[in-house]
């Protein structure tokens, strides 16, 4: 029934700014998408197919050969023996730190923000310069120092350092959270009888699990992608993968093989990719609260 | 016993390992570090005193002197952009669209990744041999130049694009964020105003987000006074001079030419940028707080 | 004459939820309307629906004479003022008035000129360059009020304005908002579930409760004349006392009988007569305290509470198990436990039938 005049509702008229709207965000998707896919069909290729120089079409066959010597057999400098060593060293060095500098910085934020002790704010003050000021200053004394009690070049020691720097973003979050707790929660403990750690173990971790989560994703992440200090703490046999990565790639003699290196390079990046893709919406929680204050 | 009638004790020895990390790692590494930067320590410290020869040393160095050239330029093109595709992304996804949880997705991903993994992805998509530059050609269009990575002139916007790349969800986060906090009634007054929406987004809704971009923005240059993984992965510093930073010449002086004094003196020249970017901010925020009553 | 605004079977949903059922209203130029209801009712959606702010499913809507049904709310000449004042935060109180004007491409001399008047009228001038951040809710809600005036439209839209402002103030701003009406004459639509508001600046109130009106009429005709049993009891404070019973018509007047009283309903005008069960609804001012002397029907009961008021006060007594109010005026002497028959009249009674209805 053709309406002669207007009644109901306003009839959807798809407008030029819609189209535009909607071309604009398939764009930038393509944007964003295109490295990824070209990693994931490069890696899939043979060097023969790859020199044909189409780096967007598919490949003609699967190849998964490039991954295989990725991960056992790929080249850095003259030891080939893949990225592998490098994905369990990244293991070794990501899960302990993680849990460390998660606990002490919640311990951190806790104390801070509930107990208050002398100096509290001077501590706190100290954090978050040290966060923001760059690591190369503090690189060299370390690297003395901690040579001077034989944890440098070690996987203690490269843990440890990774929990130091990570202290300061860890007891932000922390403390921005439990400072949205109700005093009065830790109060009534305390009347209860309860002292400073069975309150903290027994009241406060249990509220703070979602931000465990998400500070724990978050330093995951960030350590896992670490290149500086991995590069400079933790010597020969822990080298994390992003350095190997960048050894396998960048430091090749003769051909390059790019498969191979594209192969790596998803490799590498798949932990992260693997929680964020799982995790989506506490990732974004997670640096959203991350940059508020920042 | 004891804990009980002073809990705060206990308070305060749990901080004790965190004061040791301020006290030993930041004030104490630091200040040996700005120490050395007035020695003429080379692979080992010395500590015969040459005032302020290395700075000296450093801003008469031509590498010095590109890598903060490349780093400004770098670092505004950086923020700039990150703000303005993100910013463009959120208001995009704010538009009531389909699909926008995965449209989300996809723009965030880049910013799980590594620097060194961002810095490979690009270094072989603008591979000029193999890579889109070649693709491209082969498509008939035999002129086209897409040459980046190793264009003295251009090597350093391929760190921003790739940069860019990796950044740019984060401010869509942070911006989105905001878009969804602002009161559906300020939307209807602007639409009985008549106001069109990409005057909303400019005129009403951008101020709003001020802080929250401010702060975004903050993070991003920090960011930029770090890179240093971006750089190694993407270029190595090169086509020449062209994609030296500061704190990959700190870096290499630190530990691949044994001139400590100089390195020591361009951390030194990096902790005063810091200082120098952040007094401002901070001191902003300080004052509104005192202005509100709440610092 | 014509309307000013217009609703023809109007009709909204989402999916099979109904928010608003099939509506007809006419509202004359320079009339107040003030839509009133429980919350969820569909009264803010009904004026989002008029300001073009919210899509109908069926229907049209006619503003001065054109059919706007399909129009963008700036072409509606609409002009509206919310709740949450929405004044643009980053704006000056100056800037806020004149953004819509800029858009629309006004001179800028008349730009200033409506914003001059505008601000005077609304005593504003002094506030033009402050930021909304650094007025008062008051002053807020003045500006907001004052963006929809520049706009210099026939019809205003407010949906709720008064709610977020404290007691003393919403007295204040709910005169502003009368006397602004007598100015100007133009056509107002007001959104509220404050009664008072309601009673008192409305020159007709549509009570509306689950996308229906129940009764669209003056304030007198519905505080006195109530359409039915949910429109007396959501008007007045305290509510209008309800006692169930049935109307027996025997060879002469009817009567209403429950729990032993028996009330001659001949005094009533009745609009629909009928026997068995019915309701009979009185408000508080409407009984009479010593009924005897007054020669009304009596319902004897004990004093419970008293509540003084100052100038009057709310005497609650129980009757056959259940409480009545009545209102005093002056000082009560009356305790807690004193013997009272107070007496109704019935002519200003209201009586509902088994569906609720007015008799």
């Amino acid at each position: 029934m053709a309406r002669s005049h207007p009644n109901g509702p306003r009839p959807t008229q798809i407008t030029a700014g819609r189209i535009g709207l909607y071309a604009f965000l398939f764009i930038a998707a393509l944007f964003f998408l295109l490295p990824l896919y070209t990693m994931v069909v490069t890696s899939l290729k043979t060097m023969d197919e790859i020199r044909l120089g189409r780096i967007f079409a598919l490949p003609e066959t699967l190849d998964f050969s490039a991954w295989i010597t990725a991960w056992s057999g790929a080249c850095m400098g003259t030891t080939c023996v893949g990225i592998r060593t490098g994905f369990w060293n990244s293991v070794a060095i990501t899960v302990p730190s993680v849990a460390l500098s998660v606990f002490v910085g919640a311990v951190n934020g806790y104390a801070l923000s509930l107990w208050r002790p002398r100096w509290a704010n001077v501590l706190f003050g100290l954090l978050m310069a040290g966060g923001l000021i760059p690591y190369q200053i503090f690189l060299y004394p370390m690297v003395r120092a901690m040579a001077n009690v034989s944890l440098y070049n070690s996987l203690a020691g490269i843990i440890l350092v990774h929990v130091i720097f990570g202290l300061p973003l860890v007891t932000l979050l922390f403390r921005n959270y439990f400072v949205s707790v109700p005093e009065e929660l830790c109060k009534a403990a305390r009347v209860d009888g309860a002292g400073f750690w069975r309150i903290f173990f027994e009241i406060m971790l249990p509220i703070a699990v979602p931000m465990v989560v998400v500070v724990s994703m978050l330093q995951f992440t960030g350590i896992w992608n670490d290149f500086l200090l991995g590069l400079v703490f933790a010597g020969r046999d822990n080298l994390p993968m992003t350095v190997q990565l960048n050894n396998i790639v960048n430091t090749t003699m003769g051909e390059r093989n790019y498969n191979v290196n594209m192969a790596a390079t998803i490799l590498t990046a798949i932990v992260p990719l693997v929680i964020y893709f799982l995790s989506g919406r506490w990732f974004v929680r997670g640096i959203a609260a991350g940059a508020v204050k920042g | 016993m004891p804990i009980k009638r002073k809990p705060h004790l206990s308070a305060t020895f749990a901080l004790l390992p965190t004061w040791l990390v301020a006290v030993v790692v930041f004030i104490g590494t630091m200040a040996w570090s700005i120490r050395l930067s007035f020695t003429n320590s080379t692979l080992f410290p010395s500590s015969t005193y040459v005032g302020l020869a290395q700075y000296v040393k450093l801003f008469s160095s031509a590498k010095w002197l590109a890598s903060l050239q490349n780093v400004l330029i770098f670092g505004v093109l950086y923020v700039a952009g990150c703000l303005l595709l993100g910013f463009l992304l959120a208001a995009a996804l704010d538009r009531k669209i389909r699909f926008e949880s995965a449209f989300r997705t996809i723009f965030l991903y880049p910013y799980a990744m590594s620097f060194v993994v961002t810095g490979l992805i690009w270094q072989w998509m603008l591979n000029p041999t193999l890579g889109i530059q070649a693709s491209v050609r082969s498509l008939g269009w035999e002129t086209f130049v897409l040459d980046w990575v190793v264009n003295r002139d251009m090597a350093i916007y391929a760190l921003v694009l790739a940069g860019v790349w990796q950044g740019a969800g984060l401010v869509m986060v942070i911006a989105l964020a905001g878009m969804r906090g602002i009161e559906a009634e300020q939307w209807k007054a602007a639409r009985i105003d008549g106001i069109p929406v990409w005057r909303i987004y400019v005129s009403i809704i951008l101020p709003q987000l001020g802080p929250a971009l401010a702060a975004a923005g903050m993070l991003l240059a920090m960011g930029v006074i770090k890179t240093y993984d971006i750089v190694v992965a993407m270029t190595n510093g090169g086509p020449g001079n062209s994609t030296e930073v500061p704190a990959k010449f700190i870096m290499d002086n630190l530990f691949g030419r044994q001139n400590l004094g100089l390195a020591t003196a361009g951390a030194t020249v990096l902790v005063l940028g810091v200082i120098i970017a952040v007094a401002p901010f901070r001191y902003a925020i300080y004052m509104r707080n005192r202005a509100k009553g709440v610092a | 004459m014509q309307s000013a605004v217009s609703i023809k079977d109007l009709k909204i949903a989402y999916g099979d939820h109904s928010v608003i059922e099939k509506m007809s209203i006419d509202i004359a130029p320079r009339e107040f309307l003030v839509l009133l209801g429980p919350s969820g009712c569909g009264k803010s959606t009904l004026l989002n629906a008029i300001a073009g702010l919210q899509d109908i499913t069926a229907g049209e809507i006619w503003i001065s004479g054109k059919n706007v049904s399909w129009e963008e709310p700036k072409d509606r000449g609409i002009g509206m003022v919310f709740q949450s004042y929405a004044l643009y935060p980053r704006m000056s109180v100056r800037k806020n008035l004149s953004f819509g004007l800029r858009v629309a491409g006004l001179p800028k001399t008349e730009i200033e000129a409506r914003v001059a008047r505008t601000a005077a009228l609304l005593h504003l001038d002094k506030l033009l360059d402050r930021r909304p951040a650094e007025l008062s809710g008051g002053q807020r809600q003045r500006v907001a009020i004052g963006r929809a005036l520049v706009r210099e439209v026939d019809v205003f839209l407010f949906d709720e304005p008064l709610s977020n402002l404290d007691a003393k103030l919403r007295n204040e701003l709910r005169v502003e908002i009368k006397k602004l009406h007598q100015n100007l004459g133009n056509t107002m639509i007001y959104v509220t579930h404050d009664q008072v508001e309601a009673l008192t600046l409305a020159d007709r109130i549509a009570i509306m409760r689950d996308g229906v009106i129940q009764q669209l009429a003056s304030p007198a005709e519905i505080y006195h004349r109530p359409a039915n049993l949910f429109v007396a009891g959501f008007i007045g404070a305290p509510a209008m006392n309800f006692i169930e019973g049935r109307i027996e018509r025997g060879n002469g007047s009817p009567v209403f009988l429950s729990n032993g009283l028996a009330v001659d309903l001949s005094g009533y005008s009745f609009q629909a007569a009928s026997d068995g069960p019915a309701t009979l609804g009185f408000r508080p001012d409407h009984l009479v305290l010593d009924g005897a002397a007054s020669r009304l029907p009596t319902i004897p009961g004990h004093v419970s509470v008293v509540e003084p008021m100052g100038s009057e006060a709310v005497l609650w007594f129980d009757w056959a198990g259940q409480s009545l109010s009545l209102r005093l005026m002056g000082e009560v002497t009356l305790q807690p436990g004193d013997t009272v028959a107070p007496g109704v009249d019935i002519a200003k009674a209201s009586l509902f039938g088994a569906d609720g209805s007015r008799l």
